[in-house]
This record gives structure tokens, sequence and C-alpha cells, in this order.
């Protein structure tokens, strides 16, 4: 019986005196894609950052794979194999697509802060960068400057770099915001294709995408989990319609 | 678009550089040449080091200075230990020692300092280099006090292959040999992956972060390989000068350093190498030609600032561009012909700060500083005359300048929107 990809248990966020998670209990498979839905406000990017490290955690646990990471930094968690993408744009604006991805790798490859190695002569890295662009669909924007990129190719790399190390949990922060519908489709397609055999989670607005990719959704609302289970449960879920208040679920599929 | 540090272009062009300055105390055979040639050098590595900071790892330093002058005293003590029993080898290892001290002195403040980033860092080695500074003057011992340390580089009775680094031109051949080595490690460094995660760190330390890098120990390990380079640069600059005062350590110093690399270009990683060159003449053929160097070097600074934040490597790079485009030609005629008014204005201006100049600071060449010499001219400093004139040739410069460079301003946007037109 191994770990949960996540375990979290009692989690709570306060900024000041506001709370924003407020008491969350959640089990994540290994192997499952999970979507976590909710609406705006209801702490769905906060979660994702205090699983991430990127905000500190005010009380409750996280475990990953079956190990404690409260407390930790982000690159110690990213280490441990769980990787993110964020929900605004953060890549290396100045470096091309391929220095974007090799980044991403190197230190899953073990190269650590090694300034004895040349980067043209480490082949394996090249090759992981190079079968990521060819994923993302980025291979003829190469040695393109990755701030001069698209938006939609922006999303993409930032889904690259995100998958980049090898991470076997990935967390993707609204993966399709802002895309038109035909990118969309792109998107949803890609994101299934290079999150194969891994843990995904995601936060999404985008019912289509949500209901097309999840194996289980979580709903959020403010601050607590109201609901986990497979889509179709979801869907005739009472405090679930209740939650999106005139927004029927089952319309935008 | 292999980057490999030594595919055959790359060797050929490092191959001509070290060629231009092996052969260039050949052309120029004045002492004066030789030693501007050997400050060149120096600042070179210098500047070269302290862009490992601010164009590669995004960390603005105001206490540069720091490493290079605690590489000039070891290095000073260092040659003053050797004594007679030195050879002129380890004379000429010594600025390796120098490179040490500075490689210490950042494991030591570089622990403190890159604790964070941004505008906290620049504080701190704002602080770090008055503290150091501070420390000169309170250890006349070690600092040398007013006076520095000062030494004798020609140790030995007997030569190593010829070399006794006593002439001037024996030095600059070592300094070129550093410079050399020094300027292929920095570039190398550039080449591996601590080098392209502090680009990393420079772009988006958050991001970083997310892919598994302690930013802090990027910043922290570039800083230590800075302060080497640095340290290796103040161990030519004991040799060269056979003298080290605190000044080498003060913050003019990091201000001086700082200025050559912006002016050069941070972006590029040869733009320091220009600026260091650039402003090293213009420190010491202006500064030789009137005493408002400074102010001349002011203007300067300000003007790239405003004009080409990129430096003087990104003009290049954008006229490589254009070359390559073919669309140079096309703008030739239009930079000749800004030149000139430009030069009317320059001259104008020249005119009207000399005179002030000599007026204000009574540094004119006539009794009672009523008349000072610009540009072979004697001018009369009482008389409305030579103000007059200044004053209408700068006038009229401007107004050229203003009306040729707006038509130089359209040709050059046609001409970058053809290239980019081009490129998509």
């Amino acid at each position: 019986m191994t770990a949960p990809a996540i375990r979290i248990q009692g989690l709570t966020k306060n900024f000041g005196a506001s709370e924003i998670i407020r008491g969350v209990d959640l089990d994540i498979h290994r192997g499952e894609r999970h979507a976590i839905i909710g609406p705006n406000g209801a702490g769905k990017s906060t979660l994702f950052h205090l699983i991430s490290a990127r905000l500190p955690v005010t009380a409750g646990a996280i475990e990953l794979k079956g190990e404690n990471v409260v407390g930790l930094k982000p690159f110690e968690i990213a280490r441990r194999g769980l990787s993110r993408s964020f929900q605004i744009t953060n890549i290396f604006h100045n470096l091309s697509v391929f220095e974007n991805l090799r980044c991403a790798v190197l230190w899953s490859l073990g190269y650590r802060y090694s300034f004895w190695q040349r980067l043209a002569g480490l082949k394996d890295a090249r090759q992981r960068a190079e079968a990521v662009m060819e994923d993302i669909g980025l291979a003829r924007r190469r040695d393109t400057p990755a701030g001069i990129l698209s938006y939609a190719e922006q999303r993409a790399l930032e889904i690259g770099i995100t998958i980049a190390s090898g991470a076997d949990v990935i967390l993707l922060d609204e993966p399709t915001a802002g895309m038109s519908n035909t990118e969309t489709e792109e998107a949803v397609a890609m994101i299934r294709r290079v999150t194969e055999g891994k843990t995904l989670v995601m936060v999404e607005h985008d019912m289509g995408v949500v209901f097309g990719l999840a194996d289980r959704i979580s709903v959020l609302v403010y601050g607590q989990i109201i609901a986990t289970d497979a889509p179709a449960a979801i869907r005739c879920n009472a405090a679930v319609q209740e939650a999106y208040l005139g927004t029927s679920v089952s319309h935008h599929e | 678009m292999n980057s490999a540090i030594f595919s055959r272009g790359r060797l050929l062009l490092w191959g001509a550089c070290l060629v231009v300055a092996i052969t260039l105390p050949l052309v120029f055979k004045s002492g004066f040449m030789v030693s501007l040639l050997c400050q060149m050098g120096i600042m070179v590595v210098f500047a070269l080091s302290y862009n490992m900071l601010l164009g590669q790892t995004g960390l603005l330093s105001f206490g540069h200075a720091v490493y290079y002058g605690l590489g000039a005293f070891i290095t000073m003590h260092a040659l003053n230990l050797l004594g007679k029993d030195g050879s002129p080898l380890l004379v000429a290892l010594l600025p390796l020692v120098g490179g040490l001290a500075g490689l210490v002195a950042g494991v030591v403040l570089g622990y403190v300092t890159t604790k964070k980033a941004g505008t906290t860092f620049a504080m701190i080695s704002l602080g770090i280099g008055e503290l150091v500074a501070a420390c000169a003057l309170m250890f006349p011992g070690f600092f040398g006090g007013e006076g520095g340390v000062s030494g004798n580089r020609v140790i030995a009775k007997q030569a190593f292959l010829g070399f006794t680094w006593g002439p001037q031109v024996e030095m600059y051949g070592l300094i070129v040999l550093w410079t050399f080595l020094a300027t292929v490690a920095m570039f190398a460094l550039t080449q591996t992956p601590l080098g392209r995660m502090a680009n990393a760190v420079r772009d988006n330390p958050e991001r970083a972060e997310f892919v598994g890098y302690d930013t802090q120990r990027v910043r922290y390990l570039m800083l230590i390989l800075s302060g080497l380079f640095a340290g290796i640069a103040g161990g030519l600059t004991a040799l060269n000068y056979e003298i080290v005062t605190a000044e080498t350590l003060n913050a003019h110093t990091s201000g001086v350093v700082l200025l050559m690399t912006f002016v050069g270009g941070i972006g590029f990683f040869y733009g320091p190498i220009i600026g260091a060159i650039l402003i090293t003449v213009m420190q010491i053929v202006i500064g030789g030609l009137t005493h408002a160097w400074l102010l001349y070097f002011g203007l300067f600074f300000l003007f790239m600032v405003l004009m080409a934040p990129g430096g003087i490597a990104s003009l290049i790079a954008v006229q490589h561009k254009l070359w390559a485009a073919g669309l140079l030609p096309r703008m030739l005629p239009h930079y000749l012909a800004t030149a000139l008014p430009v030069l009317v204005l320059l001259a104008g201006l020249v005119g009207l700060i000399e005179m002030g100049y000599a007026l204000l600071a009574g540094e004119g060449v006539g009794a009672g500083d009523t008349a000072t010499k610009v540009m072979g001219m004697e001018l009369q400093l009482n008389a409305p005359e030579p103000w007059a004139a200044a004053l209408a040739t700068a006038a009229l410069g401007l107004l050229l300048t203003r009306w040729i460079g707006s038509r130089t301003r359209v040709a050059w946007n046609s001409a970058l929107a053809t290239l980019h037109g081009d490129k998509a």
C-alpha cells in the first residue's frame, strides 16, 4: 500500500485576520488526474501555493508521497518530484525556448551548480529539452527569446518547464486561462499527452477542460472542500450546484 | 547554434584578439601608450568580473572594488614576502594569490550580501564596501594608511626565460597573458550549468526555485567566482603600479567599474571589454587634456543611460543585424549626416564648458585667469566675443542636430521595421 501522491490534512492559511484556507483534507491518488474547481476567491491558487511552498502554511499537514513537506523551501519540494506551473506566465524571458527548457532539466539530471562542465557537452540535458520542446510543439521556436513568444506559446512553454524535470506530481494552475477555443483544445490534448502516467492536479475554470480531463474533481468553496468525487457524481451534487449558483455545470459540457 | 567554446569561428576571434593585444606595443611604442594598454587589460578583467554579477546574475553591486582592492593588497604583501628569494616565475604567478584573496573575501562577505537580491543586495554591498574602505584607514599596518603599500616587482638576479618584469613592456606581456586566461575562463563559465542558471535567476528567481535551484546558492557561487577574477585584476594592478593605496577598494573604484560595464553593455559578454577600454582611454587621454574631464565623463554616462541603455555592445549588435540584412549601406549616409551637426554641437559645448571651468575653477593658462586655451585657440574670458561664438556654435549645432536627427530617426525606424518584418 503506497502513500498517496499528496495527502493534505487540516490545512489552514490565514492572511492577517482573514482565513483563506479553512481546514482542507484531501488525498490525491498516485497517477490520477485531479481537478480543483470553485468560484473566484475560493482559495484554489492559494492551495497550490501552500502545496508548492510558495506561501508558508499556517497550520495543518501536507505529505508528498508519504513525506512531510511543510516547512520546506520551494526548491526542496521541486527536488522531491513535485513541479508546478503558474496562472500568470512565469518563464525566463531573456532566454530562448530551448534554454528555458534546459534550465528546467539541469537539476533533475544531477548537474547542480556545476561550473566545470560545458552545457553544450551535456547530451542528456539537450535531448531531454528537445524532447519536451517537441512535446509542447515549440520546436520551430527553439532559439526565440521566451519574452517575445505569443501568449499561447508562452502558456505552452510554462507547461513545458513544469514537466521538463520529469517530476511525477504535476500541479497546473489554470493552464488554459485566456486561450481561444482552438488553443484550448490543443492545450488539453498536449496536457493529456505530457502527463501520461503521472499524477496531475489542476486548477481550471473551463468546465469543458475539467470534465474532459479529470478522473476526480474537488470543489473548493470559501477555503473548504465541499465535495470530492468522479465527474459524473460532481455534476449531480446538489451542494456543488448551489455553490455555483445559477451556473449550470452540465451546460458547459 | 552549437555553443561549443572552441568552435572554429570563436577560436579565430580569440586568436585574433590575442594577436592584436600582443602586437599593439610594437605599433605604439611610447611609454605612455604601453602604460595605457596595461591599465586597459587590468580593467577588462575587472569589468568582466563585475558583469558576472550585474549582467549575468542581475546583481547590482556598489562594492565590487572590495574584492579588487583586497586582491591588490594581498598580492603586494605576497610580493614583499617573496623578497630577494623569489623568481620572476613566482612574481608572474602572484595575480593568482590576488585571485585567491578575492575568492576568500567573496566566501566571507558574499555569504552576507547574497542572502537577498535586488535593492537589498545593492544596499548591503554598498555598506560592506564602506566598511572595508573604513578598515583600510583604521589598520595602517596592513593597508599602509594614506601612503598605501609599495613594493618592487623586479626581485630576481636571474631572469625567467629572459623576463624580469622590469620594463613596462614585459609587464604588459604578463597582463595580456592573465587577461586572456581570465577572459577565456569567464567566458567558459557562461557556458556551464551554473552560468546558465545565473541567467535564469536574473530573469526569474521565483521560477528558478521551482525548477529545483536554491537562488541564494546560485548568487553566492557567482559572487565568489566574480571575487576570484576581481582579485586577479587587483593582483595585476599591484604588480603594474608597484603601489596599492586605499583608493583601490573604495566606492569611487566601485563606481568606475559599474560605469565601464554599463557603458560597454551588460547584455553581452564582450560589452564590458569595450567599456573598460573606452573608459580607460577617456580617463587617461581626456583627463590629460582637460581638468573638466569628470564633467565630460558624467555627461557621457548620462547620455548612454538615456539614449543607449543597452550600452555600446547593443549598438554594435544592432548594426551587425542591419549589416546582415543588407540594410547598413542605407543607414551609413544618415549616420554621417548626423555626425556633422553633433560635432558642431560638441565643439560649442566644449568651448562653453572649458571657458566656464577656467573662470570658475581658476585653471586658465594666463595670469589672473582671464584667458584659457581651447582646442588650440587662446580665448579671452572677460570679453563677450568668445562666449557669444561658443554659444552660437552650440545653438547652431543643437538646431541642426535636431533637424537632421529627426530625419535619421525616421530612416532608423523604417530600417528596424524592415529588419523585424523580414524576420517574422
